[in-house]
């Protein structure tokens, strides 16, 4: 079961988190921090599933942005590494060029902007 | 989704957007934001009534200012009126608000709830997607209960839109996973099983989901579902790469879709009905067959989402453990994979092996590929697949292969990542434990250990094998040996100094023969030690001394001066001067047979599950056990190989370093009770502790289970922190260093629940934690309060939930008190605060026109039954924030009904079990003045002067 869904680029900056179980605000903050780091520390040779406290990372790497989505112990990693990229794919077809993303320097319409973000919300017509 | 409407405008957002962007410090953003939200204020609050444009407008600006971080605090009601726009775009963009910056303001849920359920009942697809979509983003328990019953019937009615049956049935999983308790079970869960045969592969999906959630509970309402599902995978496994159109993933037809299927299979045990099994037999060596076969794309997209439903098959051939030549054969497979130059596939490969292992019908074949998973053990780059090559050989570790393996995993230890250390050790010491054929292997693997990564060995690893030692005659001597020449190096571990003590003290006198190693240079060497070592080594090491005097006469000279020198016998440590002190009176006062008796060799230890596994266990956590309690696979395992039952008892192991002489042991094993006339000196030494465990609890026990008398006057902010809950249901009660005790509540007419979370601030464990309910005076009679135990630990950095039932028997004036106790690292700490219940929680809010209002104030004219206060302000006079604070309070606030539209006027009836008490308010504010002037009128005089005292208080 996914349990967070996150959009961070390199610098460490979440640009986008979506929690699926209760977490408490400040404690995010801090799950987010240590997520990043453990993603940013890894080397290409490294495989793309991270065990972290009693759930699982799985995460991809687009340019500067990193997905990381956290799942319990019984999820199939290779689906939801392969459904990352079905989700970017998607999102690259809807907005074109997302995966450089970055509100602040890619032109986008401003409504698509407040469409990705309700997009986001309603993620996974595929897989969820 | 429509597409991406460029022309559409909103140029006055897109202008907006850009100027943020063009910002050249966060001053001007926060500036240049500012000016927008006074720029929106003012267009909301102006007279001009705005298009259904103009407010998608703003609230999109209000929405982007959100995504850049900053707090918004209104236009909530602007977003409603956009849910009730026919256009799609501005529906949406109230949708996405709401879904967004949803607020518990009670009077907007009901507005919106509205606005949700005529969008449901619109027969619009699209609006009734966007409806759920709402639901299933908000989530909450509210709005769960508001259409909870209503989703079901969307999903399964007949007329529905296949986007809607796919919105609601993940609305419904959604609302599922919130609330279980809120969602009706019924006739149409049999309904919502025959979705899987739907045409629509996006229904179908939402439709695994969903079962696989439900059928978690009632497995057997859902138990059709296999043979749907078996039917629906095998059509899609056999389907050729392009028949599936949009659900068709690189030339893998309905990937996820596959994935999900074989998961809810793995719900069930295998199908019983021998054509649906057989059919899906078929699938799963469909499946397998086409992992063989050349891939029909060159992308890696392609294989990932092929080997995603390989992996799955694989998991459901392993849950099923009944197909041999399918374990086998998903075997050969991951087999495959390890040499993979994908870094994932080899985990994941290791990871499925793994499983593979414990099943007797595969563990052969897994053990094949010992090599590949040693040399994966050496020379994997990353730490986390070298740690599922660990794993796996673990699982695959039988007596055939143990010397091997645990030789390859002492050689990795060297090496090994500090994080996953302690885990091999662990795991070192329990296959050598296990499949040990001669106990010189397991002794010099268990001192090998300690060689190489001492620190990471706990105190279970070499307690065990102490305990081994102990209760095998045929290896004490051997151990002994080796002992003594593992602590000739130089430098050896403490754990080593700590192991060789108390071998050399029970054993050493079966190597004293050799010149080598006579007592007085095993006296030596150890002594040699003993300056480096901590407290509690040496506290045992002093032990190992005075049984050297029993084993040894000729070392006693020399040992008793050890014993007396003033670093013993004054030591700043209570322990080892009392050892001292006692060991050396023991050794001057008693004779050669009372010596002999007391320091006899230690009785062998019962035998009981390995102390170790159990620390596997608790360190993996349960659901990890099948793969690691093997015990089915070697049932014949010699004595201490039998030790091993997969109990769940965590009984722990005796310390021997504490323990050594049985002193704190009733009855001492070793020390019969007054064996000889100069034994009565002896006696009263060791008695002296032994008794003390046996006292009653101590005072600070009792203090930890107080009857509801003495509890301790509420704290002196009890009073503020009651006030900040009178006009809102949630938040943060009480919070200091150690705990946060946060609130969530809810009131309808007399009855009331409320939740108290108890979070533990700390990295220490609280100890017997019991918040407890009191009713002070006669507030038993008033209020009924039924409380659901917690439990009596809480972890460092957790949080436990309490539930609160409450009942409204009749008005009361007091809250009644909560009490909180607990250790924390040993001291009590207690707690007494005020629990935010006060009467006016359970208002009803009661609507009316002017006339009868005046009618009612008038009736209610007696003196005593008005209430009035006037007093200063407190807060800034807003009043919008008055408002808020009156609907908090619970009463209605009608409208036009002072003559002064700056008075505030509410009604309302406050719900008892015993009786109903009408309730009529008015505030005036006087701005000028920062004066309030607050009047109730009730139909009892007590409760009109509470009322009024309570909320006079919160402006």
């Amino acid at each position: 079961m996914i349990k967070f869904f996150l959009m961070v680029n390199k610098q460490g900056q979440t640009r986008l988190s979506k929690y699926y179980e209760h977490v408490d605000i400040n404690k995010r903050t801090l799950l987010e921090t240590e997520v990043i780091k453990s993603c940013l520390s890894r080397s290409n040779e490294q495989c793309s599933f991270i065990e972290y406290k009693d759930f699982k990372l799985i995460y991809r790497q687009y340019a500067a942005l990193f997905i990381v989505v956290g799942v319990n112990d019984t999820e199939n990693e290779m689906a939801i590494y392969e459904f990352i990229h079905n989700f970017v794919e998607v999102l690259d077809e809807y907005f074109s060029r997302v995966v450089i993303m970055n509100y602040r320097n890619v032109e986008m319409t401003p409504e698509s902007i407040i469409l990705l973000f309700f997009y986001l919300r309603l993620m996974g017509t595929k897989y969820n | 989704m429509p597409a991406v409407s460029k022309g559409d405008g909103m140029r006055g957002l897109a202008v907006f957007i850009s100027d943020i962007r063009n910002c050249k410090s966060k001053e001007a953003e926060i500036k240049r934001i500012n000016k927008e939200l006074a720029n929106i204020r003012s267009k909301f609050k102006g007279d001009k009534a705005l298009d259904g444009y103009s407010k998608k407008k703003y609230v999109c600006k209000l929405l982007f200012i959100f995504l850049l971080g900053h707090d918004i605090d209104f236009g909530h009601m602007e977003a409603v009126n956009l849910l009730s726009s026919n256009k799609y775009t501005e529906k949406q963009i109230g949708y996405l608000f709401i879904s967004v910056l949803v607020n518990s303001n009670s009077e907007l849920i009901r507005l919106i709830n509205n606005a949700i359920k005529n969008d449901l009942a619109s027969r619009n697809p699209t609006f009734m997607c966007l409806a759920l979509h709402c639901i299933a983003n908000v989530g909450s328990r509210e709005m769960g209960e508001a259409f909870a019953a209503d989703i079901p019937r969307i999903l399964v009615a007949g007329d529905s839109m296949d986007s809607v049956k796919q919105s609601a049935a993940l609305c419904l999983l959604r609302l599922y996973k919130a609330s279980p308790d809120l969602v009706p079970m019924g006739e149409w869960t049999a309904r919502v099983v025959h979705l899987l045969n739907d045409q629509h592969m996006g229904v179908v999906t939402a439709a695994v989901s969903l079962i696989t959630c439900l059928c978690k509970k009632n497995p057997d309402d859902f138990k059709t579902c296999i043979s749907l599902a078996v039917s629906r995978l095998s059509r899609i496994v056999s389907s050729a790469s392009t028949d599936l159109q949009d659900y068709t993933y690189y030339f893998v037809p309905a990937p996820w879709l596959s994935v999900k299927l074989l998961r809810l299979l793995q719900c069930y045990p295998p199908p019983e009905d021998a054509a649906v099994k057989g059919r899906l037999v078929e699938c799963l060596e469909t499946v397998l067959n086409k992992a063989q076969e050349p891939p029909k794309s060159k992308k890696v997209q392609h294989s990932n989402a092929k080997n995603a439903i390989l992996f799955e098959t694989i998991s459901l051939i392993i849950h099923y453990d009944s197909e041999p030549n399918l374990l086998v054969r998903a075997c050969n497979q991951l087999g495959q994979f390890l040499q993979h130059r994908e870094t994932n596939l080899r985990y994941l490969a290791l990871e499925s092996m793994c499983t593979l292992a414990s099943s007797e019908f595969s563990h052969e074949a897994v053990k094949t590929h010992i090599d590949t998973v040693i040399n994966a053990l050496k020379t994997e780059r990353d730490v986390s697949v070298r740690q599922r090559a660990a794993d796996l050989l673990y699982a695959m570790c039988d007596r055939s292969n143990a010397k091997q393996i645990v030789s390859e995993m002492l050689r990795y230890l060297e090496t090994a990542d500090y994080a996953i250390r302690e885990e091999i050790v662990l795991k070192v010491a329990i296959l050598a434990e296990k499949y040990a054929v001669d106990y010189s292997w397991y002794v010099d693997t268990i001192l090998n250990l300690i060689r190489i990564a001492g620190d990471y060995v706990s105190e279970e690893v070499w307690y065990r094998v102490l305990q081994i030692v102990t209760n095998r005659d045929d290896v004490q001597g051997y151990a002994a040996k080796t002992v003594f020449e593992a602590l000739q190096a130089p430098a050896c571990h403490e754990n080593m100094v700590k192991v060789g003590g108390y071998i050399l003290g029970e054993f050493g006198n079966l190597i004293a023969g050799d010149p080598r190693s006579s007592p007085p240079v095993q006296f030596s060497l150890l002594h040699s030690k003993f300056h480096l070592c901590s407290v509690a080594t040496r506290a045992l090491l002093l032990s190992t001394y005075i049984k050297f005097i029993n084993l040894f006469p000729e070392t006693k000279a020399t040992i008793q001066g050890v014993l007396r020198a003033g670093s013993q016998l004054r030591n700043a440590d209570v322990e080892l001067q009392q050892r001292a002190v006692e060991y050396l009176t023991l050794s001057s006062v008693a004779s050669t047979d009372v010596l002999a008796t007391v320091l006899e060799e230690m009785p062998p230890f019962p035998e009981r599950e390995s102390s170790i596994l159990a620390k596997l266990k608790r360190k993996k956590g349960p659901g990890a056990g099948s793969a690691l309690d093997d015990g089915r696979r070697d049932p014949s395992s010699n004595d201490i190989n039998g030790g091993v039952e997969p109990t769940p008892s965590t009984v722990s192991t005796p310390s021997p370093s504490a323990d050594l002489l049985g002193l704190r042991a009733a009855p001492p094993p070793a020390a019969p009770p007054a064996p000889a006339s100069a034994g009565n000196l002896l006696v009263d030494v060791f008695d002296g502790p032994a008794a003390q465990p046996s006292l009653g609890p101590t005072p600070e026990e009792a203090f930890l289970s107080p009857g509801p008398e003495d509890i301790g006057p509420p704290i002196p902010e009890a009073d503020e922190l009651l006030n900040k809950f009178v006009c809102k249901n949630n938040g943060v009660l009480f919070e200091n260093q150690l705990l946060q005790i946060g609130v969530k509540s809810e009131f309808r007419q007399n009855l009331g629940r409320m939740y108290l979370f108890y979070g533990n601030k700390t990295s220490v464990q609280f100890q017997n934690f019991s918040p407890t309910v009191v009713h002070p005076g006669d507030l038993q009679t008033q209020l009924a309060v039924q409380t659901k135990r917690v439990a009596a630990q809480v972890d460092g950095g957790a949080q436990v939930q309490q539930v609160l039932n409450i009942e409204c028997l009749r008005d009361f004036l007091t809250p009644p008190l909560l009490s909180v106790r607990f250790r924390y690292g040993g001291a009590p700490q207690s707690l007494t605060l005020k629990l935010p219940v006060t009467i006016n929680k359970f208002f009803q809010p009661t609507e009316m026109a002017a006339q009868d209002f005046f009618q009612r104030w008038k009736q209610l004219s007696l003196p005593q039954q008005e209430a009035q206060k006037i007093f200063k302000a407190n807060h800034p006079m807003d009043a919008e924030v008055t408002k808020a604070k009156l609907l908090g309070f619970g009463s209605a606030l009608l409208d036009n009904v002072d003559p002064n539209p700056e008075n505030f006027v509410g009604a309302g009836i406050i719900q008892t079990k015993a009786l109903q008490v009408g309730c009529l308010l008015r505030l005036e504010p006087n701005a000028q003045a920062q004066m309030y002037r607050l009047t109730l009128r009730t139909s009892k005089e007590p409760v009109s002067r509470h009322l009024c005292e309570l909320l006079a208080q919160q402006f």
